[in-house]
């Protein structure tokens, strides 16, 4: 166990020399990481790119490049996670026949909480939110989101949180708590030191990103749709994400206040969680699962809206069910809020509680089980064409439904008895996940590759990604369903049982699978970006795939302002329609387009948020009583900035729009 | 499409797992608990793959027939709705959800770990000979405290219990949540500190089984496992002959020692246990002069003990290591404690009032649970038996 110190000075609060790890491991992670830091800075130093990337991306208030860049993040951070993966399934096939493997309890009880702390804060959220920032202002037919500031301002406090998050792997230490900190073992006196101040903190500041980003989409699709839109006629997509803001803005305020009242009772000693005086954990589990459930559903609900669009597009053929699909979101939307007494069966709820909330658990496998069949009968009478989406759809579903169908069996409180907290159910919830939310992710990013840069991605590597990704989570999972059926429970860092090896070895083995599909997932950007100006790689249509919304509809990539007209729809799948009856792309007669301006408040009250994120992890009090006096200050000063929108000028429009026309008469 | 047969081979992959059973004590428990619980398994899982298979088989099918080039096969663009087929895949999954939503009524209820057993194994029913074995339990950083009232001995890191013997364990713990699973008895149960939960089981086969602490709880975690030693009663009276010849006591001073983290502690046993340490544990009042939780609760039940009440705290001296929950937040106060009322004898009073625990029904034909209403009307059964699962806790103060 690291030695620490909570004295504090007054400069420095409770940092001094021994906040750095002593661990070789980390010591070698970091001296990789700065050398690829400091090779990354040359270079945009060398190439001058500072300057472009200050004002073309980081100020930008674009949905389209905000949403780029909530990607990027989610990838970067996608590596860290997969890296903490990788580790605990290397200490698990170690740590046999009395060896302790090769890390230690403190290191590796923050290894496993780190992972899941980024695996769904700081991957899977910033990819949604990333994709929903993309892609629904151009499906219903907009020119940005309703607040661009506040989205810029969202994006930059979701790094701040990621940063945070980040600092603690080379400063001080991480929670040794499990992802969800469950007190009494998160309070000062479990925790003492700076490892759960850096996951509230952390994730305080993401949320506030997550919630504002959750408002600003609520918003757009309620207020910004095309003329003649009306809910029913949204894209199934955009539903999808209506609700899984829904679900955002009425679960995260739960998430922050339960972490405030923690935060209280670490820094001011009140009793909310604590064992003695009053305080309550059992409260704490409560609430945080209140989040959390409908956390799920806002993970796999825009996912399952992505598996419509891609279905019905490669099927070419209309949405099955469009209606029942609609209700079936909405139903797991509301019912996703009356379930989270699920995850703690085994607290010693009646028989009455645990059954009710068994069965609501059963119910919402209903809904989702009617969106499976719709999308079986989407492809029903269709002509099936297997791009790369399509395959990460035929994937999900067949995954899909094994991860579903253990999920029930989780929801069976006396089959949760003996499978709760084992690796059945780790197994069961990265069969969703990866199943469900990664394998729409990877559909979403194929699919919408093209509309975004310009170019398709390369196939071969696309498919050797896709096999990789497939084969290799069935060979990581499997042993663990096995595991968790022979009492094998989760967070164990040594085992004693020989027999237990081998399904341990074939999940690790399954971890390398999946590797290979990362780093083919990553050499299929490579070669595609290479290759982009190939005519088999560059999409000059705008409608690489013959599409049925209307992002298909503009240019790939987009211009800033998306449309020159709004567009009108007049039913479902506009784009489909407007082709069908062959309207007529109009190249003339354009209006000035008002638009917002870029600013870089955003970057600076995010990183005032970091700094003060920081200072609180460390009890420097100064530095954050200056840094969140500094956070209203620029609000109140962001106030008097009246240059914040400008107008697109008809010549510009036009020049955009010609060569647009250009374009296509030369694709034809 | 090659892709597409290959997808078909992947769900054979699950009929991997019962390869696996040889050594998978979820699916062949010792334990009549845990024997049904694995056959609500089994049996919610043949009920889904009901449903599953179809889903699968139906994707594989249409992914083959209807690929871009396979012209043969029927192209509709346009249609997108049929109310025969969308009643149906509402339907079929509510029909699975209703039936399996039934067997989890009963079966929650049924095997409610706080229900007190009504029979040994499936084809021996409970007697009145078959007086539960009361074990209490606590989970401890990192080891398992387990205390035979009846007996009077305690021992930690390994239990023993007589075959076909129901067993009720009362749990708690000293300082984290945890959760206490012996896979092959029954199912696991939290233990919290200050709070008391309960699990009922019975092992029918004799044996040796591990049992672990099932829910992540700080540095030790790995190491907090146990044996469970299943014998005849013979065995069991050997056992606990062994604990009282070996000697030792634990009283409110040894627990106070023994609840220090360590970590991978060796089986050891105590000849003689303090008759209300286990009470103590719970109400948080091992200490001494620190107030119980029962009794801060009874004082607060009358109404508080009102502006003495605020002076009547001490400075929190014992214990400053950091896994009693007493560290200074840096903005707080000092830890402080509220000081005891009670006397001894009051104590005692106090941990006596605890009533016998109302035995499960024999006949569970007409369950019901509690929060179910009796039909009224024509529905109305013809004879009462609105209630015939008692709450084990009905009528029980939580802790006395």
């Amino acid at each position: 166990m690291a030695t620490f110190s909570n004295e504090t000075t007054f400069l420095l609060g409770r940092l001094n020399w021994d906040a750095i790890p002593k661990e070789p491991i980390v010591w070698a992670t970091f001296v990789v990481v700065a050398l690829g830091g400091i090779a990354l800075l040359a270079a945009l130093t060398r190439y001058r790119l500072w300057g472009w990337l200050w004002r073309e991306w980081f100020t930008s208030v674009d949905h389209k490049k905000i949403g780029i860049m909530y990607i990027i993040l989610a990838l970067i951070m996608f590596l860290r996670g997969f890296a903490d993966a990788v580790m605990m399934r290397l200490q698990q096939v170690w740590a046999f026949g009395g060896s302790e493997g090769y890390l230690n309890a403190h290191h590796y009880d923050q290894i496993f909480t780190a992972h899941g702390v980024i695996m769904i804060f700081f991957v899977a959220m910033p990819f949604i939110t990333g994709l929903m920032n993309y892609v629904v202002p151009l499906q219903i037919g907009a020119r940005d989101v309703s607040f661009p500031f506040l989205n810029n301002f969202s994006f930059w406090m979701t790094v701040g949180g990621a940063v945070i998050t980040m600092a603690s792997l080379f400063l001080g230490e991480f929670a040794q708590t499990g992802w969800l900190a469950f007190p009494p073992l998160s309070g000062i006196g479990y925790s003492p030191w700076v490892g759960v101040d850096y996951y509230i903190w952390g994730l305080q500041v993401a949320g506030v990103g997550t919630t504002l980003s959750g408002i600003n989409l609520l918003v757009t699709i309620l207020k910004m749709r095309a003329p003649g839109m009306t809910m029913m006629r949204m894209p199934i997509f955009t539903w999808t994400s209506f609700c899984a803001n829904i679900l955002i803005v009425a679960s995260f305020p739960v998430l922050t206040m339960t972490l405030i009242l923690l935060t209280l009772d670490r820094y001011v000693g009140t009793n909310f969680f604590t064992n003695d005086l009053g305080g309550n954990p059992m409260m704490y589990i409560n609430l945080i699962w209140i989040w959390g459930h409908p956390e799920v559903y806002i993970l796999i609900l825009p996912l399952f809206g992505v598996f419509s669009e891609v279905t019905s597009t490669f099927s070419g053929k209309r949405l099955f069910g469009y209606s029942s699909m609609v209700y079936a979101t909405v139903c797991i939307t509301v019912l996703s809020y009356l379930v989270w007494l699920h995850h703690f069966f085994t607290m010693g709820s009646g028989a009455s509680v645990n059954s009710f909330f068994g069965i609501t658990t059963m119910i919402i496998s209903i809904p989702t089980g009617a969106k499976l069949f719709n999308w079986l009968f989407t492809m029903y009478r269709g002509r099936i064409r297997y791009e790369l989406p399509m395959m990460w759809t035929v994937a999900f579903m067949l995954t899909f439904v094994v991860g579903g169908m253990t999920g029930v069996l989780l929801a069976v409180p006396p089959a949760d008895f003996v499978l709760h907290n084992s690796l059945f159910l780790i197994a069961h919830f990265h069969n969703v996940i990866i199943g469900g939310v990664l394998f729409g992710l990877f559909a979403a990013i194929n699919f919408w590759w093209p509309k975004a840069f310009g170019f398709k991605l390369d196939v071969f590597w696309g498919k050797v990604s896709f096999w990789f990704w497939v084969v290799g989570f069935w060979v990581a999972f499997m042993p663990l369903y096995i595991l968790g059926l022979m009492g094998v429970t989760r967070r164990l860092r040594v085992f004693d049982d020989p027999d237990l090896r081998i399904w341990f070895a074939i999940a690790a083995f399954g971890a390398v699978l999946i590797a290979a599909g990362i780093a083919a997932m990553f050499v299929q950007f490579g070669v595609s970006i290479l290759r982009r100006n190939r005519p088999d790689y560059r999409d000059v249509s705008g409608d690489p795939w013959d599409g049925r919304t209307l992002e298909w509809a503009t240019s790939s990539p987009p211009p800033a302002y998306n449309f020159a007209f709004n567009p009108i729809s007049h039913g479902l799948d506009t784009w489909w329609e407007m082709k069908r009856a062959g309207a007529v792309r109009p190249t003339g007669g354009y209006m000035p387009i008002h638009m917002p301006k870029n600013t870089g408040t955003g970057v600076i009250l995010a990183a005032l948020a970091t700094v003060c994120g920081m200072a609180l992890v460390w009890y420097v009090w100064w530095l954050a009583a200056l840094s969140f006096l500094g956070i209203i200050a620029v609000s109140i000063a962001h106030t008097f900035n009246y240059h914040r929108d400008y107008y697109i000028p008809v010549s510009e429009i036009e020049a955009t729009e010609d060569a647009r026309t250009r374009q296509l008469a030369q694709g034809v | 499409m090659t892709d597409i047969r290959k997808f078909a081979r992947l769900p054979w992959l699950v009929l991997l797992i019962p390869l696996a059973a040889c050594k998978a004590e979820v699916l062949a428990p010792a334990g009549d608990v845990a024997a049904r619980q694995r056959d609500l398994l089994v049996i919610s899982t043949l009920l889904m793959l009901l449903i599953i298979v179809p889903v699968m088989v139906l994707t594989v099918v249409f992914a083959r027939r209807y690929r871009e080039r396979n012209k043969d096969a029927d192209y509709r663009p346009d249609w997108d709705h049929s109310t025969k087929l969308e009643f149906v895949i509402w339907a079929a999954p509510l029909l699975i959800i209703i039936t399996l939503g039934a067997l989890t009524w009963v079966g929650t209820h049924l095997l409610d770990p706080y229900r007190p057993l009504d029979r040994i194994s499936a084809d021996r029913p409970l007697t009145e000979a078959h007086r539960p074995l009361p074990v209490q339990v606590v989970a401890m950083d990192w080891k398992w405290l387990f205390i035979y009232p009846e007996q009077g001995i305690a021992s930690v890191n390994e239990l023993a219990v007589p075959v076909d013997r129901p067993v009720e364990f009362t749990l708690t713990s000293t300082s984290v949540m945890n959760a206490f699973y012996i896979p092959a008895m029954a199912g696991m149960i939290y233990a919290m500190p200050g709070m008391e939960t309960k699990l009922n089981g019975v092992f029918n086969h004799p044996g040796e089984y591990k049992g672990i602490a099932s829910h992540y709880s700080g540095h030790g975690f790995s190491g907090m496992h146990f044996k469970a030693h299943a014998t005849d009663e013979a065995g069991f009276a050997a056992w606990i002959e062994k604990a009282r010849a070996a000697g030792g006591t634990l009283d409110r001073p040894r627990y106070l020692e023994l609840e220090a983290p360590s970590e991978n502690v060796p089986p050891m046993s105590f000849a003689e246990v303090d008759p209300q340490l286990f009470q103590r544990i719970v109400n948080m009042c091992v200490e001494p002069g620190k107030i119980c939780m029962a009794e801060m609760m009874a004082l607060d039940a009358q109404g508080g003990t009102g502006l003495a009440g605020t002076m009547n705290v001490t400075r929190l001296t014992y214990d400053k290591d950091q896994r009693r929950g007493t560290r200074a937040p840096v903005l707080g106060w000092e830890p402080f404690q509220v000081a005891s009322f009670c006397t001894p004898e009051d104590s005692a009073l106090m941990f006596g009032q605890s009533p016998e625990l109302a035995r499960a029904p024999l006949d569970t034909a007409p369950l019901r649970g509690h929060a179910l209403v009796p039909p009224k009307g024509p529905f109305a059964p013809s004879q009462d038996n609105a209630v015939t699962l008692l709450d084990p806790t009905e009528g029980r103060a939580r802790n006395f």
